[in-house]
C-alpha cells in the first residue's frame, strides 16, 4: 500500500463531507486523513484526504470522486512537490525534575509550549508527520498523557493555485 | 440521449421563461408548476402526512396524471418502467419516514441499471429535523448511497431549480436516480415561483462527445485485429444508439453480443448476432468473448455476471471501452483503448472513422473469425428439452408468448429463472422492448415497472413475464392497474417455488430444498390461487397448464384489452436455467445442460454436446436445440 494525498474542491453545501466519506466506506479504500475547511472563496470547501490505496484503486478514488456532483476537482499532490502540515497538541508528564529535559525537545523541534501545569506540559507541534512522530518518539519515555492531532493539509509548491483553476473551470 | 428526451436545452427553457411570469404561490404549488414546466405527464406516489400539502395543488393539475399506487416500492418501480419504456423521465413521489424507505429498493434498482427517474419525498418539518420527529427518516442520508444525487430542501424558493437541476442530473451523462427531499414547512412557505430557474452546477459536467484521439486508436485496434467482438451493453439503449450500432455492424461485419440489459439493441435476427454473453448466455456469444482478440466493449460494465472469474476471462483480447461514465472504465477489467462519451456519439464517429480505413484498404478482414463465431451459433442454438408427461415447459410458453405478443410489445421480467428464460426466448428485435431488473436483481420489478412502461406506451401491449415468487412480491399494483385503466398482462411462470435458488440447490446443495416451495402450484395446494386472486383485484384470470393449450390462452389474454390479464402457466418445476457458467469459475467452463460441456472439434467447428459424466443420466438437462 502506498499513500496518496489527494486535494478535494468541493461546493460548501451541507453534507458534502457525509457524501465523501460515504463514498470512501463503501467503495472500500481507507482513509488515512482527512482535513476540511473553507478556501480563499467561501463557495468552496477544500477536503485533504490521505489514502493508503495502489496506484490503480487511486484512479478509481478519483473518478467516482469526480463523479459526486457537488465536487469540483480531484487534485493528487505529489509529496515532492507539495509542503504537508499537521498540527500535534501533546500532553506530557513533566514535573520540576524533567521539566526543563521537555522544554529541550520542543526547542529543538521548534515546537510550542502552549499550557504549563506543576504535573504536564502541552506542546503545540506543527509540521510533516515525520517530523511529529520523532517528536511523539522522544516525548514518549516521559509519559504522553494526552494525544490530538489533526488531518493532513497540504498545497502545492510554486505560484499556481488550484482553486483558481477550478472556479474558471466551473 | 436524443433531442426529444434530453434535459431542458436553453431554447426550451427560454420558451417557457417567457410563458411564465413570476407568481406568488405556496412552495407547493411551486413544486407542481415545477413538475409541468418539466413536461411531467405522469406522477406516481402515495400521499401521506409531509408530503399533503403537494398533494392539494396536484388535484388542479390538469398536466400532471398522479396515479396512486399501493405500496411506494410500485411506485419506484412504476417510474422505472415508465423510463425505460420511453426514454424519458420516471418520477415517484411519496411521503416521509416509511414511505421514503419504501422507495429505497427501487431508487438502488434504478441507480444499478442507470434508469433515470426523480423521486420526490416529503420531510417533517425543518424544525423537527433531527429530533426523531414522527414518521422521520433521513432519506437523504439513507439515499446517498444509492442515488446519482440528491437534496434535502428546506426553503421554498429553492423548489424550482432543484426540481431543474434534479431532472437535468437524471437525465443527462449516465442516467440515474435523483432523490428531492422537501420538508413539510417548505411546502406550505410562501415564495415566488419564475421558471426558468438558474441552474447552478459547476462540479457536474459530462462528457459526451468523445476525443478524437481514443477514436483514432481504437481505429487502428479494430482494423488490426482479426478475431474482434462488439460488448455492447444497455448504455447503448439508454443512449437511443441502436441505429448507429445497426450502421456500425454492417460496415464492420463484426460479430455482436447483447448483455442482459441490450437485449434488443441489436435485433436478435440479424446474422451477426450472437446471442447474450455470460452466466446464462449461449454458447456462441459467451465463446466468442472468450477467443476474441479484440473486445469493441460499449456501454457495459465488464459485470460479474458477465466476465465469470474475471482473471480468465477473454484473456487474449485487448480491450477497447466506451462508456459515459470514466468510472466504469478499467474498473474491472483494464482499458487498453478507453473512450469517455455516449454511445451515440462514439459509435458515429467510429463509423466515420472505421469507413476512412476500409475506403483506405486498411480495413479489417474478419471472415475466418466470423465463420467460427457462426459455426457456434449454429452448432449450439440455446434449447431446451420438452419434460415428459405432458407437462409444460417455462420455454415454450416465454417462446410462444413471443411468437403470439411480437416484437413490438414491451417484456417486462422479474428477477430469476423466468427472467433469463425471458432474455433468451423472447426474440428482441427493437430497444426499450425488453425491460428488468438487472444490477440489482430486485425480485417484484416486474408487475410495477410493466404498470409504468403501459403508462408511457398506452398503444403497446406489455407483458410481465414473472414467477410466483416474484408476483407475490409486489402484485398488489395489480388494483392499481386495474382502478386506473393500465391494462397489463402478467404471464406467471409459475413453478411453485424460488425456481433458480431450488436450481442451484439442485446443482449444487445436493437437491437438499431448503425453504424454496412455495406452494403456489404443486401437489394439490394453490396458496394462493392465482386465477382467484385476479378475480379479487377485478383482472381477468386464466390457467395454462398443458402444452396443448398454450396458444390458445395467449390469444385469450391478448384479446383482453379493458382491464388487466393475469395467466398462471402452470410449469414443470425441475427445469433449468441452460447454459450456464458456475459462478465465480472460468467462462471457459461453460456447460450446455447439467455435467455436459460443449464438445469441440480440432476446428471448434463441428461441435457436439457431449455427456461429460457418464452416471447421469440426462433426464431433462440435456439440450436438444432442434427438438424444442
Amino acid at each position: 500500500m502506498s499513500q496518496h494525498t489527494l486535494s478535494v474542491l468541493v461546493e460548501n453545501k451541507p453534507g458534502v463531507l457525509a457524501r465523501i466519506a460515504g463514498l470512501f466506506s463503501r467503495r472500500g479504500f481507507n482513509i488515512h486523513s482527512l482535513a476540511v475547511g473553507e478556501t480563499e472563496h467561501e463557495e468552496i470547501s477544500r477536503i485533504t484526504v490521505v489514502v493508503d490505496v495502489e496506484d490503480l484503486p487511486l484512479e478509481q478514488v478519483t473518478k467516482q470522486l469526480n463523479k459526486l456532483v457537488e465536487v469540483l476537482k480531484v487534485v493528487e499532490l505529489d509529496a515532492a512537490s507539495a509542503v504537508q502540515r499537521q498540527v500535534m497538541l501533546i500532553k506530557v508528564r513533566a514535573d520540576a525534575a524533567t521539566r526543563s529535559q521537555v522544554l529541550e525537545l520542543v526547542q529543538l523541534f521548534r515546537a510550542k509550549v502552549v499550557d504549563v501545569a506543576t504535573e504536564s506540559v502541552t506542546i503545540e507541534a506543527t509540521g510533516p508527520g515525520e517530523k511529529l512522530a520523532a517528536l511523539l518518539g522522544v516525548l514518549e519515555p516521559y509519559g504522553v498523557r494526552e494525544l490530538v492531532q489533526s488531518g493532513i493539509v497540504a498545497i502545492g509548491r510554486g505560484p499556481r493555485s488550484i482553486t483558481d483553476r477550478a472556479l474558471r473551470g466551473a | 440521449m436524443s433531442e426529444t428526451q434530453a434535459a431542458p436545452t436553453p431554447a426550451r427553457l427560454a420558451r417557457q421563461a417567457r410563458a411564465k411570469a413570476p407568481l406568488q404561490v405556496t412552495g407547493a404549488q411551486s413544486l407542481v408548476l415545477s413538475l409541468e414546466s418539466m413536461e411531467v405527464d405522469t406522477v406516481f406516489g402515495i400521499p401521506g402526512g409531509a408530503i399533503l400539502p403537494a398533494y392539494d395543488p396536484l388535484l388542479d393539475s390538469v398536466k400532471v396524471r398522479h396515479i396512486l399506487v399501493r405500496h411506494e416500492q410500485g411506485a419506484g418501480h412504476a417510474a422505472e418502467g415508465y423510463a425505460s419504456a420511453t426514454g424519458k423521465v420516471g418520477v415517484c413521489m411519496a411521503t416521509s419516514g416509511p414511505g421514503a424507505t419504501n422507495l429505497v429498493t427501487a431508487l438502488a434498482d434504478a441507480h444499478m441499471d442507470s434508469v433515470p427517474i426523480v423521486a420526490i419525498t416529503g420531510q417533517v418539518a425543518s424544525a423537527s429535523i433531527g429530533t426523531d420527529a414522527f414518521q422521520e427518516a433521513d432519506i437523504r442520508g439513507i439515499t446517498m448511497p444509492i442515488t446519482k444525487h440528491n437534496y434535502l430542501v428546506t426553503d421554498a424558493a429553492e423548489i424550482p431549480r432543484v426540481i431543474a437541476e434534479a431532472f437535468h442530473i437524471a437525465s443527462t451523462g449516465r442516467p440515474g436516480p435523483v432523490l428531492v427531499d422537501i420538508s413539510k414547512d417548505a411546502l406550505q412557505a410562501r415564495t415566488t415561483f419564475s421558471w426558468p430557474p438558474r441552474i447552478d452546477l459547476p462540479g457536474y459536467h459530462p462528457v459526451t462527445r468523445p476525443h478524437a484521439k481514443q477514436i483514432r486508436e481504437a481505429t487502428r485496434l479494430i482494423s488490426a485485429a482479426e478475431r474482434p467482438v462488439l460488448y455492447v451493453g444497455g448504455g447503448v439503449i439508454r443512449a437511443d444508439a441502436s441505429e448507429e450500432l445497426r450502421q456500425f455492424v454492417e460496415l464492420t461485419r463484426i460479430p455482436v453480443v447483447t448483455t442482459l440489459m441490450a437485449r434488443g439493441a441489436l435485433p436478435d435476427s440479424h446474422e451477426l448476432h450472437l446471442g447474450m454473453p455470460g452466466m446464462h448466455g449461449s454458447v456462441a456469444a459467451v465463446t466468442a468473448l472468450q477467443k476474441s482478440d479484440l473486445l469493441i466493449t460499449l456501454g457495459a460494465r465488464f459485470d460479474d455476471r458477465v466476465t465469470g472469474q474475471l482473471s480468465t476471462f477473454a484473456p487474449e483480447a485487448k480491450v477497447i471501452h466506451a462508456d459515459i461514465d470514466p468510472a466504469e472504465i478499467s474498473k474491472n477489467r483494464k482499458a487498453d483503448v478507453p473512450i469517455v462519451g455516449s454511445c451515440k456519439d462514439v459509435l458515429v464517429d467510429l463509423i466515420a472513422s472505421v469507413d476512412g480505413d476500409i475506403d483506405a484498404g486498411r480495413g479489417g478482414d474478419y471472415t475466418e473469425w466470423r465463420e467460427r463465431t457462426q459455426g457456434w451459433k449454429r452448432d449450439f442454438p440455446v434449447g431446451y428439452t420438452v419434460p415428459e408427461g405432458g407437462t409444460l415447459a417455462p420455454q415454450y410458453v416465454i417462446e410462444r408468448l413471443s411468437a403470439i405478443a411480437g416484437p413490438e410489445a414491451v417484456y417486462v421480467a422479474g428477477v430469476g429463472q423466468h427472467q433469463m428464460w425471458a432474455a433468451q426466448f423472447v426474440q428482441y428485435e427493437r430497444p426499450r422492448a425488453w425491460l428488468n431488473s438487472g444490477g440489482l436483481g430486485t425480485m417484484g420489478y416486474a408487475v410495477p415497472a410493466a404498470m409504468g412502461a403501459q403508462v408511457g406506451e398506452p398503444d403497446r401491449t406489455v407483458w410481465a413475464i414473472d414467477g410466483d415468487g416474484c408476483f407475490q412480491m409486489t402484485n398488489q399494483e395489480l388494483a392499481t392497474c386495474v382502478i386506473n385503466n393500465i391494462p397489463i398482462k402478467v404471464a406467471v411462470i409459475n413453478n411453485s417455488s424460488l425456481g433458480m435458488v431450488r436450481q442451484w440447490q439442485s446443482l449444487f446443495y445436493n437437491e437438499r430444498y431448503s425453504n424454496t416451495d412455495l406452494h403456489t402450484s404443486h401437489e394439490g395446494t394453490r396458496i394462493p390461487d392465482f386465477v382467484k386472486l385476479a378475480d379479487a383485484y377485478g383482472c381477468a384470470g386464466l390457467r395454462c397448464e398443458r402444452p396443448e393449450d398454450v396458444d390458445e390462452t395467449i390469444r385469450q389474454a391478448m384479446a383482453i384489452n379493458d382491464r388487466p390479464v393475469l395467466v398462471d402457466f402452470v410449469v414443470h418445476r425441475d427445469a433449468m436455467v441452460w447454459p450456464m457458467v458456475p459462478a465465480g469459475v472460468s467462462n471457459d467452463a461453460i456447460q450446455v445442460a447439467k455435467d455436459t460441456a460443449p464438445q469441440w472439434d480440432r476446428e471448434d467447428s463441428e461441435a457436439l454436446p457431449q455427456e461429460q459424466d457418464a452416471d447421469h443420466s440426462g433426464d431433462d438437462t440435456t439440450v436438444e436445440g432442434e427438438e424444442k
